[in-house]
């Protein structure tokens, strides 16, 4: 790689996607934006006990049922993903 | 508008907490993390929790881990937060504080998925890391105990990346976790992936196993209904745990938290499910091979966020909803009971075979000692309904069958430890002791109106009379004086008691009497009446010496001696209080005797006087390390308490402060809190001003009004006030010092959600609903069949009524507040509204709802035909469920009629509605609902309500609403506030402004005309307004605006609110309101959270003090950054940036701060450290 590549917009992007998981790209589509923003509201929410403590309230279960909750329904937050179509 | 953010209740919640020896003593120490404080507890050998430290970090702690370097007697605490930083404390002992040791920088702040933080674990023998890697779900990790090997780490991982490829589903469905193994070389500095092997996917906790020479090493790894041993290269083993009889099918159990305990020949693990059922595990093993894991029933605790064991032979549990305890280990389990073993673990064709118990009373545990917790916060209204001097916080706390009612007065607690009748009314009440070395006090004497009472302290307390005091005449002032010698002042003169019995008297001039008394151990000035001062002195011989007189101008009100300063002879200062509304400071000393050093002139006649030395900073466990300056406290006639800062050199008085306390003058009395010098200051109420923390806090006391006091100190109580009040001696200690509020618990039944006060009868209304629950009458069966299973008898309560006085109700072999409600379907729930009386505690009516009702919002109404009066309006509704889709049978509008003056309620008529009706609101003799997007306007009729207007454009479901004139305030779960307004003559509600802000609204109060109060989920406390011009147009337009609301902006109203105040308070505040919690106060915004705490915001009245506090929040970022390595700016604009607040939380930090950094803040400040010690303390004071 030339040294002018690494300030390269694109490799800089690629670099970001590559280090931090949900870093967007122009070819994002509408089900990998969703499971993203989906999957980080879980994140958020199992890190900020206070609103884990919410949850656990309206749902009338234990704090740790609610985080493990959330955690399970971190692996498909949106159902599976719709067929590709270029495929 | 500037608001002043100040926390009055610290969080009382507990997210995690560890055990250790922090302190590097043999105390074993609990470090809690309550959201954003960090506190270091300890049992003291009463087996009462103790608080000794609570730092505010500013951040939000999300998981906290002890480590212990080899060799070291020293545990130091891991804390990962959200600051994007991994940061090591030190508990230094005598500083009391928290030093960092290291803070390592890695990764972005905030609670982000790819940003670790959220795990700890510690190697064993001391070593810290985080796991995380792309394209997982981690669900636990933790150390292996692998002796002095190489450092191994565990993890519960699941591979996400597969699932999110294949459209078919088959992947998610096939998706395994794993439990891998990774080693950290330590002589290559690297991490390597050691080892992976499949587990439960039902898979949630890991457990450490002891290893090295302590036992086998490896994991527990905790999944849904199972515990499974796993170990590298070792075949698994696996016991199902056992389940609750009563346990719905679908349900299975998970361990929630879990607790190890090691000693030098055994160690076993208590894991605790999601129901409160506490297991223990043991494994049998020889050496490295385990040959049966084995899990038995232990007991039921309410459910724990952690439990910790103490090496003392405590268990802290630290409850999630409710009260924390601490248990004492009666035993440990060794008695036979339901046991689940690996080796009998039975597979079936369904599945393995489950194994049922029944829970039962505690029998390993004893509890010993409760730690409040407000958590959650449910709702709260301020309010004097008892008419006392300052108004009492009215909460809903706790949830299910721990929920409770929570009267919050300002105010210490106190404990009474003894009343006695006198055979008079009592004027004074002194303790002395006999000599100055002795620990406890010999007497307590007390002065009539015309006599003098003695009373020796001893086993009891009994009356003498060979004390040496003169019994028939009134006394003055009674003290020990010399080394070992006593003294009583009367009005004809001071009696002097020597050690060997022999008697000093010494006698008025004349008819004059004596009228006031200062005195300190050597030093005596007596006042005469006509405003001779005499002073006396104590000679080398022990006698009490003449030394000089003085003629005031007229009479003495009041005078004081300051204490004798260490290593002195004498005092220098005397403070004389005259008639003429003046203080003045005397000097001492041989060479300039009786003369004026300094006068004060003050707004009313001063009554008592009081020097009082304060430390006003940290250092040694809650003392201080700086040089103390000393206070003249006044209380002045008209109830203010007045405190000046006398120069130790020169007397000058400067820096003065002044206090209301009551409505009457505060006579002022020395005692000891803690072994450091405090004061009591007796008004129509008793105040303490006393040091904690770094802080000189001056706090009401809830107790009854005292005539006289004096510390107390004997055998028994080695730090009381004895008092007199009425014809009664009353000894009592002080609790809990520290905190702001003392609470009167009253139990309840269900969570509750909300309340109303009905005003004139002083009764308040609440409901109450679950979900997932048996109704009463179910559970009333089912236990009795369970009773009767067991063969214990009908013994349960069989009273309805009486469920909720549960507490500690020994009789009752299955309290639902320590079990639990047996879990129901989700779709059951449970219900009631209950009229109470908060004076008396005692529900005067209570209806439960049937057929799966659930009750969401509470209102009174009064509908324009008068001819109910007052109505209750209740929103229901019936068989709501949330998952998989928001789904309900029917919503309903109860209207209730209050009989028996308010005291109990009957149906009027029910309305089946559309929806949830989540608000509901009077307005123009009408009642206003919120039933999910839509907001309709109800009259009353006969049989039902009758429809009258609505407005079906709001965006997803009213949670709030609040009417002023025409105005209606509606709050949006998800999009903040709408302004709306009603025209009655086109019989039209339209919204004419909205906020553009998405805000999922939690709570709402209205401010003013065109200003709403709101808080989000996310935890944001923020103020919307309608702009003045935009208000004025809407006013003045004689179509309202209408013609306008027709074209709409920006898909919403046509005109938009403007956010005026924003602040991060990093917790989901549940209520606010607007109130003064001291009387003649002026306003500020009170919130409760649902972590338990309580906070108050108050507007700046003067732009100085804006600049002032912006100022020295400013410095206070700069030079004392938050303890855990968050950024403080940007925690307090963690969603959205913060405007027009100012943290208190932080200004107050201040005095923790090292002398030479407070010097240089205030220098940068141009003032002095005092004179912002002054500040704090003034804006604290016009809040609480």
């Amino acid at each position: 790689m030339q040294a002018s590549d690494r300030f390269n917009i694109n490799s800089q992007l690629e670099h970001l996607q590559a280090k931090y998981v949900g870093t967007g790209h122009a070819d994002l589509n509408r089900y990998e934006w969703a499971v993203n923003i989906q999957r980080d509201s879980y994140a958020s929410y199992v890190g900020h006990y206070p609103i884990l403590a919410y949850f656990a309230l309206a749902e009338n279960e234990s704090i740790g049922r609610e985080r493990y909750n959330f955690m399970q329904k971190m692996l498909l937050p949106c159902g599976p993903p719709p067929e590709r179509e270029d495929d | 508008m500037y608001l002043y953010s100040l926390t009055l209740q610290r969080a009382t919640g507990i997210v995690c907490a560890i055990n250790g020896n922090f302190s590097g003593g043999k105390a074993q120490e609990i470090v809690v993390a309550r959201g954003k404080v960090l506190d270091l507890i300890r049992p003291d050998e009463n087996g009462k929790i103790q608080t000794l430290l609570s730092v505010e970090i500013f951040g939000v702690i999300r998981s906290l881990a002890q480590f212990r370097l080899t060799g070291s007697q020293k545990d130091y605490i891991v804390v990962g937060s959200d600051s994007g930083r991994i940061v090591i404390l030190e508990y230094n002992k005598e500083k009391n504080v928290f030093d960092k040791v290291h803070q390592e920088t890695f990764g972005k702040s905030g609670c982000r998925r790819i940003v670790p933080g959220q795990y700890l674990a510690i190697d064993p023998k001391g070593r810290a890391v985080m796991a995380h890697k792309s394209h997982t779900i981690v669900y636990s990790i933790c150390g292996v105990d692998c002796g002095f090997d190489n450092p191994i780490f565990a993890a519960i991982e699941l591979d996400y990346s597969e699932a999110d490829q294949d459209s078919t589903g088959q992947a998610a469905n096939e998706a395994q976790k794993h439990l891998t193994f990774y080693e950290l070389d330590l002589g290559l500095n690297h991490v390597s992936r050691k080892w992976s092997d499949q587990v439960d996917n039902g898979a949630n906790l890991l457990v450490t196993v002891p290893g090295g020479g302590d036992g086998p090493s490896g994991v527990l790894v905790c999944a849904e209904n199972f515990v499974i041993y796993k170990n590298q290269d070792k075949p698994d083993l696996r016991a199902v745990i056992p389940r609750r009889a009563d346990l719905p099918a679908e349900r299975g159990v998970l361990i929630v938290s879990a607790a190890m305990h090691k000693q030098k020949s055994m160690f076993f693990f208590l894991l605790q499910t999601e129901y409160g059922d506490i297991f223990k595990v043991t494994l049998d093993h020889d050496n490295d091979k385990v040959s049966e894991l084995k899990i038995k029933y232990f007991d039921t605790i309410p459910v724990t966020t952690s439990m910790c064991v103490l090496k003392s032979g405590f268990l802290f549990a630290a409850s999630e909803f409710g009260n924390h305890s601490l248990y004492q280990f009666r035993a440990i389990g060794e008695d036979p009971d339901v046991e689940s073993s690996s080796a009998t673990l039975m597979e079936t064709e369904e599945g393995f075979q489950p194994l049922f118990f029944q829970p039962r009373r505690l029998k390993n545990l004893v509890r010993i000692d409760q730690v409040e917790s407000l958590m959650p916060i449910m709702d709260m209204k301020v309010n004097n309904l008892f008419e006392e001097e300052t108004p009492q916080i009215f909460t809903l706390c706790g949830r299910g069958p721990r929920s409770s009612l929570r009267i919050l007065r300002p105010g210490l607690a106190i404990s009474e430890m003894a009343v006695s009748e006198l055979p008079g009314v009592p004027s004074a009440v002194w303790t002395v002791k006999k000599n100055v070395s002795d620990e406890f006090d010999a007497y307590i004497v007390v002065s009539f109106a015309n006599a003098t009472l003695v009373l020796s302290i001893g086993e009891t307390v009994e009356e003498v009379s060979d004390s040496g005091f003169l019994d028939t005449t009134p006394s003055l002032a009674v003290s020990l004086i010399g080394d070992d010698s006593l003294m009583q002042v009367h009005p004809n003169g001071i009696r002097h008691i020597r050690e060997d019995g022999r008697i000093n008297e010494w006698r008025t001039p004349g008819k004059r009497t004596i009228v006031k008394v200062g005195s300190n151990r050597l030093q005596v000035v007596i006042a005469l009446s006509g405003g001779e001062l005499i002073y006396f002195e104590v000679d080398m011989t022990g006698q009490l010496m003449e030394v000089e007189k003085q003629e005031m101008s007229g009479d003495v009100a009041c005078l004081d001696i300051a204490p004798v300063p260490e290593g002195r002879q004498r005092s220098r200062f005397l403070a004389v209080g005259s008639y003429d509304n003046t203080i003045r400071i005397l000097s001492l000393d041989p060479d300039d005797c009786m003369q004026i050093l300094s006068v004060q002139s003050v707004s009313s006649i001063p009554e008592s006087l009081l020097f009082l030395e304060v430390q006003a900073s940290i250092g040694g466990e809650d003392g201080a390390d700086h040089p103390a300056s000393l206070f003249l406290n006044a209380g002045l006639r008209t109830g203010i308490l007045f405190r000046t800062v006398v120069d130790m050199v020169t007397g000058q008085l400067s820096d003065s402060r002044s206090r209301f306390l009551g409505l009457r003058a505060p006579k002022l009395f020395s005692i000891s809190v803690r072994g450091k010098h405090a004061m009591l200051c007796l008004s129509s109420r008793p105040w303490l001003g006393y040091i904690h923390q770094g802080h000189f806090l001056l706090t009401p006391l809830s107790y009854e009004t005292l005539e006289y006091a004096a510390s107390f100190s004997s055998d028994q109580c080695a730090e009381g006030v004895v008092a007199v009040a009425g014809n009664a001696l009353r000894v009592f200690t002080i609790e809990r010092l520290g905190e702001t509020f003392n609470e009167t618990v009253v139990p309840l039944r269900y969570t509750p959600r909300k309340f109303v006060v009905q005003l004139k009868r002083k009764l308040l209304v609440i409901i109450e609903s679950d979900q997932g629950a048996f109704t009463a009458e179910e559970r009333e069966a089912a236990k009795k069949e369970c009773f009767e299973a067991a063969g214990i008898g009908e013994n349960g309560n069989g009273n309805v009524d009486q469920m909720e006085n549960g507490g500690d109700n020994e009789d009752d072999p299955l309290s639902d507040e320590h079990y639990g409600y047996p879990k129901a379907e989700s779709d059951k729930w449970v219900s009631c509204i209950r009229v109470l009386d908060p004076k008396t505690a005692t529900t005067t009516c209570l209806l439960e709802l049937q057929d799966n009702e659930a009750a969401f919002s509470i209102c009174t109404v009064n509908f324009h035909d008068k001819e109910y009066g007052t109505l209750l309006a209740v929103g229901t509704a019936k068989g709501l469920q949330f998952w998989p889709k928001r789904s309900v049978t029917a919503g309903y509008i109860h209207i209730y009629r209050f009989l028996d003056d308010g005291k109990s309620l009957e149906l009027l008529h029910k309305t089946q509605v559309d929806g949830v009706p989540l608000a509901l609101c009077q307005f123009q003799g009408r009642l206003l609902a919120g039933i999910g997007p839509v907001l309709r306007l109800y009259d009353l009729g006969k049989k039902r309500l009758l429809r009258k207007c609505e407005n079906k454009l709001f965006p997803n479901s009213i949670i709030s609403i609040q009417t002023y004139r025409d105005r209606i305030y509606v709050g949006d779960i998800q999009e903040s506030f709408h302004y709306c307004k009603y025209r009655r003559d086109e019989n039209q509600l339209y919204i004419f402004a909205d906020d553009c802000v998405p805000r999922w609204l939690t709570a709402s109060y209205h401010i003013d005309f065109d200003t709403m109060a709101g808080a989000d989920k996310f935890g944001n406390v923020y103020f919307v307004r309608l702009p003045q011009d935009v208000s004025d147009e809407i006013e003045e337009d004689p179509t309202g605006g209408r013609i306008k609301w027709e074209q709409g902006k920006l898909n919403g109203a046509p005109n938009k609110v403007e956010e005026i105040v924003q602040f991060h308070v990093g917790d989901v505040v549940s209520c606010v309101q607007k109130a003064s919690l001291i009387p003649g106060g002026g306003e500020c915004i009170i919130y409760g959270t649902v972590m338990g705490s309580l906070g108050a915001l108050l507007a700046f009245t003067s732009r100085d003090d804006v600049d002032f506090f912006s100022h020295l929040e400013m410095y206070m970022r700069q030079e004392h950054p938050p303890l855990c390595g968050r950024d403080h700016m940007a925690y307090r604009s963690a969603y959205f940036p913060v405007k027009d607040v100012i943290d208190g939380d932080l200004c107050e930090q201040f005095p923790t701060l090292p002398m030479d950094l407070q010097r240089k803040i205030a220098d940068e400040l141009d003032r002095t450290p005092g004179e912002i010690l002054k500040k704090l303390e003034e804006i604290r004071n016009k809040i609480i």
